[in-house]
């Protein structure tokens, strides 16, 4: 599953000499000497290219921290973060990564093509070329026919597949996610899941998700990292190996249960302190 | 000319042709409530209850013969207010161009105040919370001042406490217009390495429309306010300020009320301009949606 070449055309990374982004005794705290928190302490993580990582915990685990350390919108107070063979900051400015966040945050004065077409235009994409893209984003996302609309017209789980097709239309080496179905219906979720699986299979992007979900962290990922608290670290990572496409059928498969119920158990080791590596 | 009923028919080719006229604005569907019907559902309240105040108003200084310099009846106001159209609508021109004019210089003003406190950290923590200060101050007050330092009989010494009026509300909303940003949408430009150029450009101007346009709105009102108040304390004779304070002092009330209704449509004609540029300017604004189309 974790296996491939450079070439993202022909598949998956190995994993070792193709990785997307490298965590080294990773640590941040906030605020001063006298109100301090330690939101992350030594987190040790590598993500192959190809791959689509989970981060999963309970709140005040730091997952959404150490997905805006990956993303350069948080600095570390410790340790060393590589994306893509290079500080994060430097990936930032070489727009090496697309972000989702819980909410669409799509401009509300620009058309759902104009959003789209956004980062791109920040990025001094010619203008045909940006519409073409726009164009084939909203056609992978599947609103093609709403290009003209503005966000607020549109659904919440519309409106979050713009923020996709916005994140991916500059084809960044990596997606990264932070609790992008949390504000949806269960129904929306699962065919929210499901249009992701297919587009990370499109795209062949690298994905790091963060969700609070358990199913919808081994539905789609083909790691899940699990993450405990006080102070946030990684308690273990577990491999998913269903196979792909993953559809209805996954969820009701029993290597499926077994999985979430693996994952449920290190977590519940991890509450407990138990399970730390 | 044989007057009939309107039916359903002529009703139908109305609105139809009000249809066309908009048509291309969003939110115009087929089958939706006319246009005329929303109109008349929208403002048909406010306009019977104008038509009663009025009624009343005459009924009661007939039936209680309240005097003409206590308050004039409408009839009488009205009465003025056509004869004496040609002197007060010229008075009225006059005092709107040191109303437009300081209008303009204290909003341009404004505005860029507002750029510069985003550009340079200094000017936002060093003087914006004066021109929170100085915007509590009775500007109004500043009218002789001005008048002596522009000359009283130049329209610029108007122009100038007008200016200052505008120039605070402006500012300072849009300002906080410029600041007051979804946290959320600076993490999306962050993430797409936008400089600090086009989060202005994509971000922070866009948020800040909404804040500018309630701001002129307020400021286009008290700027015909503070052009008038500024003539009390002198200056040339044929604007609306000297024409209300003579009259009024001849006892020629009646007078003095039309050439104040004058500098009301003048006020109402000026506020509605900006609301519809601020239409224009930001048809995505959740408070112009509702209201855009049918």
């Amino acid at each position: 599953m974790v296996a491939g070449t450079n070439s993202r055309e022909r598949g998956r990374g190995d994993g070792v000499s193709d990785a997307v982004v490298v965590a080294r005794g990773v640590g941040k705290v906030f605020g001063t000497d006298t109100d301090r928190v330690e939101a992350l302490r030594g987190i040790d993580l590598q993500i192959a290219r190809g791959e689509f990582i989970s981060l999963i915990g309970p709140s005040g685990c730091g997952k959404s921290t150490l997905l805006r350390l990956i993303g350069d919108l948080l600095q570390p107070s410790a340790g060393e973060l590589v994306v893509n063979g290079k500080p994060p900051r430097q990936a930032r400015l070489d727009r090496d990564y697309g972000i989702v966040f819980q909410q669409p945050t799509l401009l509300d004065w620009r058309t759902v093509r104009a959003n789209v077409e956004l980062p791109l235009e920040i990025m001094g994409v010619a203008r045909e070329e940006r519409a073409a893209r726009a164009e084939e984003m909203l056609a992978l996302v599947q609103l093609a026919e709403f290009a003209d609309h503005h966000p607020w017209q549109l659904s919440g789980g519309m409106q979050q597949r713009v923020a996709i097709a916005r994140a991916l239309g500059f084809r960044p080496a990596l997606l990264l996610m932070d609790e992008p179905f949390g504000a949806l219906d269960e129904m929306t979720r699962e065919l929210m899941q499901q249009e992701l699986l297919r587009i990370w299979t499109e795209t062949e992007t690298t994905v790091v998700f963060v969700t609070h979900s358990i199913p919808e962290a081994v539905f789609l990922s083909t790691r899940v990292v699990v993450m405990s608290p006080r102070p946030g670290r990684i308690s273990a990572v577990i491999d998913v190996p269903l196979a792909h496409p993953r559809d209805v059928e996954t969820r009701e498969s029993d290597d499926y249960y077994r999985l979430i119920t693996e994952v449920r158990e290190a977590l519940r080791r991890g509450e407990t302190g138990e399970g730390r590596r | 000319m044989t007057p009939r009923d309107p039916t359903e028919r002529d009703v139908e080719l109305l609105e139809s042709h009000e249809t066309d006229i908009f048509a291309g604005f969003e939110g115009d569907i087929p089958g939706e409530p006319g246009r005329l019907e929303t109109w008349i559902r929208a403002y048909g309240p406010a306009a019977a209850a104008f038509v009663v105040v009025l009624a009343l108003w005459e009924i009661l200084t007939r039936a209680l013969d309240i005097e003409t310099f206590l308050l004039p009846k409408p009839s009488e106001i009205l009465d003025r207010f056509i004869t004496n159209a040609p002197i007060i609508w010229g008075h009225g021109f006059r005092t709107l161009v040191e109303a437009l004019g300081g209008f303009v210089i204290g909003g341009t003003l404004a505005v860029a105040m507002a750029f510069a406190t985003v550009r340079w950290a200094a000017i936002r923590e060093g003087l914006l919370p004066f021109a929170i200060a100085a915007n509590t101050m009775p500007i109004i007050a500043l009218a002789p001042i001005a008048n002596n330092w522009f000359n009283v009989t130049s329209p610029l010494s108007k122009m100038a406490v007008v200016s200052v009026i505008v120039f605070f509300p402006v500012m300072i909303n849009t300002t906080r217009g410029l600041f007051e940003v979804d946290p959320g949408e600076l993490d999306l430009l962050r993430s797409m390495a936008a400089t600090p150029r086009e989060v202005l450009r994509h971000v922070r101007i866009p948020n800040a429309l909404p804040y500018f346009f309630s701001a002129l709105k307020v400021a286009s009102t008290l700027s015909i306010i503070g052009a008038i108040v500024a003539e009390y304390f002198g200056g040339p004779q044929d604007v609306l300020g000297q024409y209300i304070l003579n009259r009024a002092n001849l006892f020629q009330f009646p007078d003095a009320w039309a050439a104040i209704l004058v500098a009301s449509i003048l006020g109402i004609a000026f506020y509605v301009l900006i609301v519809l540029v601020e239409r224009l300017a930001m048809p995505w604004h959740v408070s112009l949606r509702a209201t855009e189309g049918g």
